[in-house]
């Protein structure tokens, strides 16, 4: 964190929390019979509460979308380069509300907080919660803070799942849906990634079958290795190419097991830096819910009729180096709106960045992005 | 506006759906929806187009026309699918054309005419590659690979069973329908300017 504020950033934020009693049933069956959900708020609110945007976060994001808690902070929350004065999402003349999804780990209700009426942590026994169980404990926020409907709902990766899922459930509380890096449903070469990650983390013998924090005990290597392999599928093989090349870490070959190229110190780094960060139960969780996600399901397997309540109007962006969450699934998505008459714009960016683009401050991106929300704010009563 | 568009905008019905293949900044889908509300997507694969259409409120997709419409539109999705300026830049102009008819009743394509005086007089006396208003690149960094003339473009409807509905030629006036284009449009059109369907629509 540099000394004083980026002018373009919201500055210092803090978190708050939510707290609902009323049941909320979930799509497997269970019911959670209280829960809190945190997260942060920027901009201010009209008096009509028809300028507010909803950001869903991706599977290791959170509500900590933008700004800093602190002055010591190292680093801005995750979509710092969208949200803010003057920005993509401008703070100036939106209220951006930011959550932290249900099974998540900071702060909202999920496996490392307690259970209700005990003093025992959820742990693995958090009910698995699917993209539609979200939508709808975030729809409950929306109406404790006065939002009258979402201008917007924005999202990248799994958070443009939620998008969708919005625009589905919800027709009437979204006016424009923004699905950025995203994917109608997982394909299994996706599915597949995820089960080696969630394997990786329930083979560790710290993991305990998942009640770790009762034995004191972190899935570290699990979970380290989980984000080791996420992150080379966030990358593409350029960026990972121009970033690392085959630099050697201490100049020359070491012979041995430990780390020689940069890129295997840099994958290790990561891996560290988030099991810090995150919690083992929230990755299988998250994962599953991933791959869960498939709208047109209940629709015949047809994601146009699936669209077919749909009221908003839809911008959908993809990467063209993004082999995790293809263009190819971003078209899939843009065919079926228009084959459901839905209003729909679609941007294929130029990028050389993989799946994590959608996070990047890439020029033609932020004018599409900038462009379509001035015209979001046109909408504003 | 450009005098093409201007032709197609009056051919086009109001309250009608219509593609723009290669809508640019989309001059003409704007002109469309504010004056006879008619329902509007755009194609281009231009950024910055891409990027004005985006901020006009414009639908647009992102594509490469060479690509075909299959992946995005199934069949008798519009009222009209407009080409304009774009054919003679295609790979494969003909496959394009009958795409066209797949998801729209009608077509309307304009292209510049090869057959132009001015074109005529280039190759013919001094014995160079053509380059007018109509087609202002150089041979060698032309988009257009695919050049026409108006009975060039009349043998593939012919040849492909396409009706042709309506046909106008504009000269380097840009004013349409003089009496030199109506008697000899291949020789004084500069841009033609053309509506179509499948024969027995």
């Amino acid at each position: 964190m540099p000394d004083t504020l980026p002018p373009d950033s919201v500055g210092i934020v803090e978190s708050k929390s939510m707290h609902f009693d009323q049941l909320l049933p979930l799509e497997c069956g269970k019911t959670l019979p209280e829960y809190d959900i945190a997260y942060e708020t920027y901009g201010e609110l009209n008096e009509s509460g028809s300028n507010a945007v909803l950001i869903c976060h991706a599977l290791s994001g959170d509500q900590h979308a933008a700004g800093y808690h602190a002055m010591e902070d190292r680093k801005p929350g995750w979509w710092e380069s969208c949200i803010g004065p003057g920005k993509p999402i401008d703070t100036k003349r939106f209220f951006v509300v930011s959550m932290n999804n249900l099974g998540g780990c900071k702060g909202s209700s999920g496996p490392n907080t307690k259970r209700p009426g005990t003093d025992k942590y959820w742990g693995p026994d958090f009910p698995i919660v699917t993209v539609r169980d979200w939508i709808n404990s975030q729809q409950r926020l929306m109406q404790v803070l006065g939002i009258e409907h979402w201008l917007a709902v924005i999202g990248g990766s799994l958070g443009g799942m939620q998008v969708m899922q919005w625009s589905i459930d919800y027709p009437d509380s979204v006016r424009h849906a923004i699905v950025i890096a995203a994917s109608p449903k997982l394909t299994a070469q996706n599915i597949a990634f995820n089960e080696v990650a969630r394997q990786s983390i329930m083979s560790d013998p710290d993991f305990n079958h998942g009640h770790y924090l009762e034995k004191s005990t972190i899935p570290r290597r699990g979970l380290m290795l989980a984000r080791m392999l996420g992150h080379i599928t966030y990358l593409s093989d350029d960026s990972m190419r121009e970033k690392f090349g085959r630099e050697l870490r201490e100049g020359k070959l070491n012979f041995g097991f430990d780390v020689d190229f940069q890129v295997e110190s840099y994958l290790r780094y990561q891996g560290h830096a988030f099991v810090d960060r995150f919690d083992a139960n929230t990755y299988l969780l998250m994962t599953k819910t991933l791959d869960y996600f498939d709208p047109a399901r209940d629709h015949g397997d047809d994601l146009a009729t699936a669209f077919s309540s749909a009221t908003a109007k839809f911008m959908v962006i993809s990467f063209t180096s993004d082999w995790r969450f293809s263009p190819q699934r971003s078209r899939e998505i843009v065919k079926a709106l228009i084959k459901a008459k839905k209003p729909v714009s679609y941007v294929e960016v130029e990028a050389h960045h993989g799946h994590d683009a959608f996070l990047m401050p890439i020029p033609h991106y932020m004018n599409v992005f900038h462009n379509y929300m001035q015209n979001v704010g046109r909408d504003i009563k | 506006m450009r005098a093409d568009l201007a032709i197609i905008a009056d051919w086009i019905k109001p309250g009608s759906s219509i593609l723009d293949m290669g809508c640019g900044d989309g001059t003409l889908l704007k002109f469309l929806r504010n004056n006879s509300e008619v329902d509007g997507i755009g194609l281009e694969i231009d950024a910055q187009q891409i990027e004005s259409c985006v901020r006009d409120s414009i639908s647009v997709i992102q594509a490469d026309l060479n690509d075909g419409l299959e992946q995005y539109f199934s069949d008798n999705s519009f009222d009209y699918v407009v080409m304009s300026q774009t054919l003679q830049a295609m790979d494969r102009p003909d496959i394009l054309v009958e795409e066209m008819l797949r998801v729209g009743k009608q077509g309307i394509i304009t292209f510049p005419n090869m057959a132009y005086w001015k074109g005529r007089l280039q190759l013919g006396i001094r014995g160079i590659m053509p380059v007018t208003r109509g087609l202002p690149n150089h041979w060698f960094d032309t988009p257009n690979i695919h050049l026409c003339t108006v009975n060039d473009f009349e043998a593939l409807c012919k040849l492909q069973n396409i009706n042709i509905l309506e046909r106008t030629v504009v000269d380097h006036t840009h004013s349409k329908s003089t009496l030199l284009t109506r008697l000899f449009p291949n020789l004084f059109g500069e841009i033609a300017i053309y509506r179509f369907s499948r024969n027995g629509m």
